[in-house]
Formats: structure tokens, sequence, C-alpha cells
């Protein structure tokens, strides 16, 4: 059988866009499957946090670090299209136990290679002049930036298609071809597709995909609200959160969590988020979580009591038990690539996951270790879940 | 960012006075008897004329969601069935947009004055009036249902106060077993060249201002766009004093033969449409079929418009040298976008109707699909002020039914007759008064499309057409129409076609677009403090 293309990607997606983009531009010839519309799944319910502060050292920061400097780096020609902006993060704390914990954050993020600057109590208002009085301590992070997620997706998909690369929508893939153990292709509703590799770039649905080749990729949903305000004058200049954030995103926890993290749009609009909770697939909009964001949010910034909520949307982030994406090849079913799960920073992770792949599919060492990231390390059995 | 105007609430009426006994409820002649609630006890910081909640809370049998024509009958109906009921509405008083009348507080001799079915209404009121005043209906005025939501099998509706910086009174929480929507719609917009200067309104929204205020929003004026609701606004004007100078009409009426069907089925309709023609006659008003606004003229507010001659396919005929004229007034109306969020929100199944509105499915009882969830009115398909009466009558006596109240079952079998009669005729209407396949070719890239984000039609074209944006929502997500403070309830529809691209809009164009879970804006203060005390 001829080969229809290199590299088939299954997703069109943040994370899909990024592989599509830099596979093409590494020379394979791409094509991208979308049963939707591009950017139809999570990375249009999402926020445009790019971030490095909510992140402990470790290999998700390391990924961070990377992408960041792919975003600021050879990127950068490209920022004005998916309005980015180096707009800086503030973490605050309430308490002097949280503001404790911090600074504790603040030295091990250092030794990690993070720009952080601590901001004591009367400076916060230097930064941010409408927050809250009394806040116990405040920590600024520069290399915090912003994106429009829909824009990063649909212009890389965009140069990937200007480049060479195909993109299909409305074309969902319903098995996989095998030559004995190797995927050497897709089956999809409009017929099937050879291929040199497989990437199950499906997001919060990688597990199904992965169920197509009979391995396990424990990709779960984990539900989010955020708010979205009337177009407001400049209110919230960075990106500003809680420090508790950092603990929610790290946890495993089944019930409503919610932390708030505040940014404005480049259109005007503040965007409230988030809340956190595992309840499958539900879509039912819950009215305590849309509440409880608020009530936080207000906590901070209590100004906008009388701001107008214009609406709010919900999203499904993609999860795994350790909350590390999977990247890379799939031993178990030679032929298969994954870049999925990126839980709450796939946006961010994107641009990294992307390039490191491409440099993996095309045989070229990649620039950062991909082993933490190993389909695999989960077995087939199914783990159980150790909270955080 | 400009300051968003806000959304022009009234719609127009397909509304027949002459057809308006068929429907009827119960008799007239208990006119006379004691006045209802909202004409005693003086305003409050938020009116209560028609108000007599005694705050009592607890579970409604029904809560009705709108107090139009079609929720009006529903809540009336029920309540007279033995049900008790919750009357939630944003305006101030009852009459919805088919009935919007001037301030009753007022005194108005001739407040019916231009109205259509005035005392079907007058009626439907006192009834009301009655049963408020018996503890039957507790109606809650001037409050938005901004959230719905079920818990333990009741339904929760939250409400918010329609005037901004006033505390909203309580309750906040209105519960019941069963829900009717009755929530109307508003006027469907097309853009065209101009279409964003002051001077340009709905057709609806001239027709709320003569109904409402008695004031005529212009001098010199053309009424344009498709459908029978051009001819009573323009009646309407023309009656006022204004210089009507043209109707456009972008069909040809001739349309009507086409489904004899639909046509001969109401036939009041006919005779109404005669009424307004003999009307425009009296007032030498010329009526242009095949014919359209394609530009609005002006710096600051509208001084001219450009009409033109179009094809069938509702091109501009290359043929004829469109005409300027000079006005300082231009009325469109396009049909209307029924309000869906409501629908959605309790996630009851939609359908597209034959005017490509997105529009909730209901049985032939009114029933949606989500069990204790009725639906009546503009929100299951457009059709006017009578369709939606019945359905609403219609949906009031199947709640009883359905809560174990016995109804004769001919009088539900009347109903659904008339019902499926106005249903054919507004499907024939709808069929006579498309909106012409190539409008979008009126259209330059500098057309405004969303004016609250101030998006135009060229950057659609250009996330359609560059970035592959194959549907209204994604085109929403890159480009920003809609996303600004009516949530594309004005440009929704457009760019549902513009990203179409000529073909038929399904449901999976639309629904999308109707999601709003938030049914209404709320300060984050009241969603911050929401059910406190309450539950
Ligand atoms: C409330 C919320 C806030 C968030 N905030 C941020 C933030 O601030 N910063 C950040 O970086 N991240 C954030 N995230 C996380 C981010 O949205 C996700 O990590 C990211 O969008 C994942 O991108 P993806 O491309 O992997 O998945 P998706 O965008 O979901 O793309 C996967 C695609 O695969 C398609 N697909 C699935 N199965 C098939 C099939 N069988 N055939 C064909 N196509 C298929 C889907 O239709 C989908 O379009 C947030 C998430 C949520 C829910
Ligand atoms: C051809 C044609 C001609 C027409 N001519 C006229 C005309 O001359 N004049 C005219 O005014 N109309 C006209 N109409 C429209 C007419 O208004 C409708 O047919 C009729 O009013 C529909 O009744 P309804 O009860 O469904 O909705 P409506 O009368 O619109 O009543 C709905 C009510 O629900 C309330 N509501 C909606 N959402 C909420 C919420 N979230 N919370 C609380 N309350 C809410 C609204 O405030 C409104 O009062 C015409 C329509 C057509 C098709």
């Amino acid at each position: 059988m001829r080969r229809s293309a290199d590299v088939v990607v299954i997703g069109a997606g943040a994370v899909g866009a990024a592989v599509a983009w830099f596979a093409t531009r590494a020379g394979l010839t791409v094509q991208v499957l979308e049963r939707g519309q591009i950017a139809g799944g999570t990375s249009s319910a999402c926020e445009g946090n790019l971030l490095v502060s909510d992140k402990e050292a470790g290999p998700e920061l390391d990924l961070a670090l990377y992408s960041h400097d792919v975003w600021t780096g050879e990127l950068d020609e490209y920022a004005g299209l998916w309005e980015f902006e180096r707009k800086g993060g503030l973490v605050v704390a309430a308490s002097s136990t949280g503001a404790e914990g911090l600074r504790a954050l603040a030295v091990r993020q250092r030794a990690a290679g993070i720009e952080v600057t601590d901001v004591p109590a009367d400076r916060i208002a230097d930064y941010e002049p409408y927050l809250t009085d009394g806040l116990a301590a405040a920590a600024h992070y520069p290399q915090d930036c912003q994106a429009q997620p829909m824009l990063v997706t649909a212009h890389l998909l965009r140069m990937a298609r200007e480049a060479g690369a195909g993109v299909s929508t409305g074309t969902t893939v319903t098995g996989l071809l095998r030559d004995g153990d190797r995927v050497v292709g897709v089956r999809t509703d409009r017929g099937d597709l050879t291929a040199g590799a497989v990437v199950n770039a499906a997001g919060t649905w990688a597990g199904e995909v992965a169920a197509l080749a009979g391995v396990r990729v424990p990709v779960m949903p984990r539900r989010g609200f955020v708010l979205v305000t009337e177009p407001l004058p400049p209110t919230v200049f960075h990106k500003v959160y809680a420090g508790e954030y950092v603990a929610s995103t790290q946890s495993s926890e089944e019930g409503l969590q919610t932390s708030t993290v505040i940014e404005s749009t480049a259109a005007g609009t503040i965007l409230v988020g988030s809340s956190r909770e595992r309840v499958g697939f539900d879509r039912t909009v819950s009215l305590p979580a849309l509440r409880e964001i608020a009530a936080k949010a207000l906590t901070l910034y209590p100004s906008l009591k009388d701001t107008s909520v214009m609406r709010s949307y919900l999203g499904f982030r993609p999860y795994c038990p350790d909350h590390l994406p999977v990247i890379g090849h799939d031993p178990r079913a030679p032929g298969l690539w994954h870049a999925a799960g990126h839980e709450g920073a796939g946006i961010g992770l994107s641009v990294g996951t992307g390039k490191l792949l491409a440099q993996a599919l095309s045989g070229v060492a990649p620039d950062l270790e991909l082993t933490p990231f190993a389909p695999e390390r989960f077995g087939d059995q199914v783990l159980r879940e150790t909270p955080a | 960012m400009t300051e968003p105007r806000p959304t022009d609430p009234a719609r127009p009426d397909p509304g027949a006075p002459a057809a308006l006994s068929q429907l009827d409820g119960p008799p007239a002649g208990r006119r006379h008897s004691a006045l209802p609630a909202h004409r005693s006890g003086e305003a409050r910081e938020v009116d209560d004329r028609w108000l007599r909640a005694e705050r009592s809370g607890g579970v409604y049998d029904v809560a009705v969601v709108g107090a139009g024509p079609a929720g009006l009958s529903a809540a009336v109906t029920a309540a007279e069935q033995g049900l008790r009921v919750a009357l939630v509405d944003a305006g101030a008083q009852p009459g919805g947009q088919f009935w919007r009348h001037p301030d009753e507080g007022a005194a108005w001799p001739d407040e019916g004055r231009g109205q259509h079915g005035w005392r079907r209404f007058t009626r439907l009121r006192d009834r009301l009036g009655r049963l408020i005043g018996g503890g039957r209906v507790e109606a809650f005025a001037e409050r938005q249902v901004w959230f719905v939501e079920e818990r333990a099998a009741v339904w929760h509706l939250h409400l918010t106060t329609t005037h901004a910086a006033v505390e909203t009174p309580a309750p906040r929480l209105v519960r019941a077993t069963s829900l009717v929507l009755c929530p109307g719609g508003y006027d469907r917009q097309l853009p065209v060249p101009g279409w964003d200067l002051p001077g340009v309104m709905t057709a609806g929204g001239v027709q709320a201002l003569l109904k409402a205020h008695r004031s005529v929003a212009g001098r010199r004026a053309v009424v344009a766009g498709t459908g029978p609701f051009l001819l009573p606004v323009a009646e309407g004007l023309a009656a006022a004093g204004a210089e009507v100078l043209a109707v456009c009409e972008a069909n040809s009426v001739t349309g009507w033969g086409r489904s004899p069907l639909g046509a001969v089925s109401v036939p009041g309709k006919g005779l109404e449409a005669l009424e307004y023609a003999g009307a425009l006659l009296r007032h030498r008003v010329p009526f242009r079929q095949r014919t359209a606004l394609t530009r609005v003229h002006g710096e600051g507010s509208v001084t001219g418009a450009t009409l033109s001659r179009l094809d069938r396919t509702g091109r501009v005929r290359p043929d004829v040298p469109p005409q300027r004229v000079e006005v300082d007034l231009v009325a469109f109306g396009w049909g209307f976008t029924p309000s869906l969020e409501l629908v959605s929100a309790v996630g009851a199944t939609t359908r597209v109707d034959v005017d490509e509105s997105l529009v909730a499915w209901v049985d032939p009882n009114q029933r949606t699909d989500v069990p204790r969830v009725y639906a009546a009115g503009e929100v299951t398909g457009v059709g006017g002020a009578v369709l939606a009466a019945g359905e609403g009558e219609l949906a009031g006596l199947t709640l009883a039914l359905d809560h174990g109240v016995p109804v004769a079952g001919s009088r539900i079998e009347a109903l659904q007759r008339g019902v499926r009669r106005h249903r054919r005729f507004a499907a024939a209407m709808h069929r006579a008064h498309p909106v012409p396949q190539r409008w979008a070719e009126w259209l330059t890239d500098e057309t405004m499309l969303c004016r609250c984000e101030e998006v135009t039609v060229g950057a659609v074209a250009e996330v359609r057409d560059v970035l592959g944006a194959g549907d209204a929502r994604t085109a929403k997500m890159l480009a920003r129409p809609g996303m600004g403070r009516c949530q594309g309830r004005v440009c929704g529809f457009a760019t549902a076609k513009l990203t179409a691209c000529g073909r038929s809009l399904e449901t999976t164009d639309l629904a999308p677009l109707a999601k709003r879970p938030f049914t209404a804006p709320v300060s984050l203060g009241e969603l911050a403090t929401t059910g406190e005390g309450e539950d």
C-alpha cells in the first residue's frame, strides 16, 4: 500500500496543531484528522495562561520552560497572530502561612531556573492597584505569558497547511490499521489512510484512541468552569492568582475545588477561573461551582462586585494520574505515538510538546528527555490513583 | 469598544386581529369583576404594580417564564384549573412584545390604540388580576431568570432585577415542579453596509416605541426586509404621521400562491393583509416587491438609503439602476429569532424551523422532551400572537392534566386543531419570505457584523477562508462575533449564514450559539451570594 502521509495526527487541538506544524517544518508530510471543527475540543474551552509559576521543580516545569523558550524564541515572529503577551504572573497569599509557602516555593523554583521577584505586601499595589488591601505577600513571575488558545491552534494549523500539511475536519478516526503488531494507518468514517506514524493528539479522548490499538493510556477528564465578565477598562494587569492554585493543580481530589485565576483579555473582558472536579464528561452547568469561583474572585477584587458576568463555559482537562502528559512512541503498539494528557497546561505546553515530538518522529534525539512522559509508564493494569 | 446598544426587545407581528377569536378561551363577560392587582399599590423601587407576591416561597406547581401571549395564556389557564402558579417576566407589566402598551400607572384611556386582539389581552389581564387577588398566581415583574437548574426533581429559577443598580428584592429564587418556557424572541437582524448607523432600527423596535411610548422614531422612513410584519410597522408609522417612502419586500408576495394549503388554513390572515394593504394605499405608501434596502448612507446618522431590485436569488439586478432616497429612519424586519437560552439550559431537544430559526421541539401537547418542562409561543416556532396564545392555553391544560386535574379531551383537541392550522400558515409564510439566498453579496468587507465587538464581515470571511472556521461557533472563537454584551443574540444568525456559505442552517450551526448558561447577565456579587438563606 502507498503511504498517504508520513504522519497522521489525530486531533486538531493546540497539541495536534503544534505537532503538525513542527513535523511539517521538519520535512515530514502530515495529515491532521479532526472529528469536529478545528480547536473544537478543550482548546476552545480553556484559558490562555502560559505559566511557569504554578509548577514545582520536575519534568513538567522542564517542559514548561522549554516551551517558554519556543514561544519567545522561534515563534516570537508570530506572537501578534495569537495575542501573545508577556504579561507576567502575580501570585498572592492572604495569610502569613500562605506567604511563607509562597516564599519557600519561590526558592525551589529559582533553583530550577524560574525568575521570581518577592513582592512585599506594601508593594503589591504597584503591580495590581485594584487588588484587595491586606494581602500578606505576593510573588511576581515575569516569564508567565498569555496567548489566545483558539488563534494559536488555528494559525499553527494554517502555517502547517501552507507548508504542505493536510487538515481534514469532520473526520472521525474509528480504528487503526495494523500490520502484525505495527500501527500502519487509521480507519476513519471517510475511508482509510496509511501512515508511517500515527500521533494520538486526541486530548481528553486520547484514552479512547489508545484503546483502538489495544493499549492503555489513562487520560481522564477533569471538569473546569470559567466565568467571563463584560468588557471593562483596564483593571487586571497580570495573571493574578491565589497561592493555593499551585496545590490544587497537583491534587487528585474528586470533589469540587476552586482556586482563583484572574486575567484580562485583549477584548477587555476578564476571565475568572476556575474549578476542578472529577465528574466524568458531565456537561451540567454547576451553580455551586460558579458561585464559589465568583465568591473567591471577589475576595481578591472586591470592586468587581457589580461587574456583569456575561457567560460561563466549561471544559474537560485531559489528565493522567501522575499529572504529567503522555508524549512519545508507544512500544506496545509500534508506529503509534502519543501527545496528550496535558491537563490544565496544554496550551502552554503545546509548542514544546510539538517540537520535541517532531524531533523524535524524524529520528533526532529530542532536546529534552521524554522518559518521564513515556506512554507505557502506567503499565496495562488499572492503577489506583494516589491523591497528592 | 463601543458602548453596546441594547438588544432590541420588540418583534414583529404576524398576529391577526380577525383570527384572534378563533382560539379565544373562556367567554367574555367577566370583565367587570374586581380591578386586577396591578391597578393598586404604589410604585416601589422595583415596580410591583401587577405583583402581589406573598414571598411565601415553597414549591409552586408551575413556574411560567414570560408574560406575553403564550405565557399569559398558560399561566391563567393552569391557575384556573387549580394549579399554583408563579409568573415571571422581565417587563413591568404583562403583554410581552405583542401587547406592549403604555405604562398602566399613568392614565391612557386609549391604551389599546394600535393594538390587535386588545380585547383578548384585557380579558386575560382581568383573569390574571383575579387569580393574583385570589392567591392562585404570584407574579414576579421586572425579574429576569438568569439561571435555571433542576435539583431533587424541583426546578429552581434564579431571578435578578432588570433595573441596573437596584438590589434584587427577595425572593431571588422561585421553585416549581413544572416549568413553562414562553420567553418569546427578538427581531432577526441582517447586516447591510451602514446598518449600524443611528437611525437604523429593527421593525419591532419601531413598533415598540409606537406601542409603548406613542413615539415616532423618524419623519421620513423606509421599512425594509421581508414578511408580513413590514406592513403593520409601515402602517403604524404612517398613521403616526411619518412619511413612509416605501415598504421594500425582498421576496415576491406571489410566493403565497405556491403554498395554497398554508394560506387558506387561516383565512383571517388574508383579510388582515388586505386591511394593511388598504391602509398603505390610503397613506400612499408604495409597496415594492423584490426590492431590498442594500445600503444605508449617512455620517453620524442616517441620511439616505439605496433601494435595489433583486432577482429571484436575491442578487442585485445589474440591469435596474438602484434608487437613492433621503430618509432619517430605516426600519428593518427579517423575521424573528426565538430566545432559546432557557430551552437550551434545561437540555431540551431543539430543531431548525422552516425560517431557519432554532426552536424547541414539542409534542402535540407542548411538552418538551425534558420531563415537566413545556414550551409555548415563539420558542416553538415563530408564528404570531394568536398561535402563541393558543399554544399557551394548550400548555396550561396539558399541565393540569399532567398534574392530575381532569380536563375535557375535546377542549384539548380543539386547541390542537387551531395550533396545527396556524402552524401550517406560519410555515407557508416562512416559505414565502426567506432570507434572500445571495444577501451576503450586498455586503462589503467593511460592513459591521457584530456591533458589540466591532467585528466586520471581512474579518469573519477571513477566519472562514484562511483559518478554516467551518461553522459559526468556530468563527466566534477566532474572530469574536457574538462574544460581546448581547452574546450573539443580534449577529448570531448572520454569522451562521456567512459561515454556512449558502447551505441551509442545521441544528449544529445554531445550537452552540444558543447555549448561554447565564440566560441573562448577572453581577459577580449576585452570583457569589446566590441561594444564600433561600435553601
Ligand atoms: C477550564 C479550563 C481552563 C484551562 N486553562 C488553561 C490555561 O490557562 N493554560 C493552558 O495551557 N491550558 C489550560 N487548560 C488546559 C488545556 O485546555 C488543555 O490541556 C489543552 O486544550 C489540550 O489540548 P489538546 O490538543 O490535547 O486537546 P483538545 O483541544 O481537546 O483536542 C483534541 C481533539 O481531538 C479530537 N478527537 C478526539 N477523538 C477523535 C477521533 N477519534 N477522531 C478524530 N478526532 C478526535 C477532538 O475532537 C479534539 O478536537 C484549561 C482547561 C480547562 C478545562
Ligand atoms: C409576522 C409577525 C408580526 C408580528 N407583529 C407584531 C407587532 O405588531 N407587534 C409586536 O409587538 N409583536 C409582533 N409580533 C411578534 C409577536 O410579538 C409574537 O408573535 C408574540 O408576542 C409571541 O408571543 P410570546 O408569548 O411567545 O412571546 P413575547 O410576547 O415575546 O413574550 C415573551 C416574554 O418573556 C419575557 N422573557 C424572556 N426571557 C425572559 C427571562 N429570561 N426572564 C424573564 N422574562 C423573560 C419577555 O420579557 C417577554 O415579555 C409579530 C410576529 C410576527 C411573526
